[in-house]
């Protein structure tokens, strides 16, 4: 993990590291903390901890884990969210309420309501979803600071 | 009503101790957890028999007041150590999840 302060603002990276389920949710959880210690209005950081937490888990469970930059610029939350997984085939079809491929193990330990990609399109302000076959996804997303 | 006032009235064992004199809010019951992560509401005490590390993350990044655990849900020790890192209250019970919430409910509402 590495935090720098530049004219851009503050950008925080973080390694989600794959099929490690007792981590994932730390960078979230990380991300979250410094934004409440920034002053950050509750209400934006509830929107981006739970965009980050359903995205650094889509992360571990269906690709191999991969990167999350996070820029905080007075104007807004940026995220971006990389792994070299298997991809998404159909993008439509992921997004939508209920869609899960989620394995059996995983549906095990409470994950595979298919909400997880919805939660991130209805909590964030603008969202892109980049995805190629044997490749990866990228998913950037961002929250708006009022004001 | 405080988790101390809570656990007062109610039959419940603690596995975790945080700050038991925080607020609870409402009673809020989900066993899914990317639905939990959007609809938990700030401070409830969130029933559930999802016992996993997993729980403990969404419960943080929702600011739940405490995990009550029912139908004799167990957790890890590791998890339990989690828990206790994370300042995290940890509660549960034998009880089903229905019952247990009604009576959280109740004891709310009294
Ligand atoms: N990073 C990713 N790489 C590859 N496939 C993905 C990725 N993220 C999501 N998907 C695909 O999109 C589907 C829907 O994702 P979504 O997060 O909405 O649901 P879920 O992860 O299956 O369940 P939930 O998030 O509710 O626990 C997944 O089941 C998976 O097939
Ligand atoms: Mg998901």
């Amino acid at each position: 993990m590495s935090e720098q302060t530049g004219t851009s603002g503050v950008e925080l990276k973080y390694m989600v590291s794959p099929d490690d389920f007792t981590r994932a949710g730390e960078a979230s959880s990380k991300v979250k903390n410094i934004l409440k210690q920034m002053g950050i209005s509750p209400d934006v950081i509830r929107k981006v901890s739970i965009a980050m937490y359903e995205g650094e888990i889509n992360m571990v469970i269906h690709a191999h884990g991969g990167d999350i930059t996070v820029t905080i610029t007075p104007e807004e939350i940026r995220m971006v969210l990389r792994d070299d997984g298997p991809g998404i085939p159909d993008v439509e079809k992921a997004m939508k309420a209920g869609y899960s491929t989620a394995p059996e193990q995983v549906r095990a330990l409470g994950f595979g309501a298919g909400m997880g990609l919805p939660n991130m399109q209805n909590y964030t302000d603008e969202m892109k979803v980049e995805t190629e076959i044997g490749v990866g996804t990228t998913i950037t997303m961002s929250v708006h600071i009022e004001g | 009503m405080t988790i101390d006032d809570l656990l007062k009235q109610q039959p419940l064992t603690t596995i975790s101790e945080g700050d038991t004199s925080r607020e609870i809010s409402q009673v809020f019951c989900c066993d899914l957890l990317s639905v939990a992560m959007s609809k938990a509401p700030a401070d409830c005490a969130w029933v559930t028999v999802m016992g996993n590390v997993n729980t403990l993350a969404v419960a943080s990044l929702t600011d739940a007041a405490c995990v009550v655990l029912a139908e004799g849900t167990v957790l890890d020790e590791a998890v339990i150590e989690q828990a206790k890192v994370q300042g995290l209250t940890v509660l549960a019970t034998g009880e089903p999840v229905f019952d247990t919430a009604l009576a959280i409910h109740q004891q709310l509402n009294a």
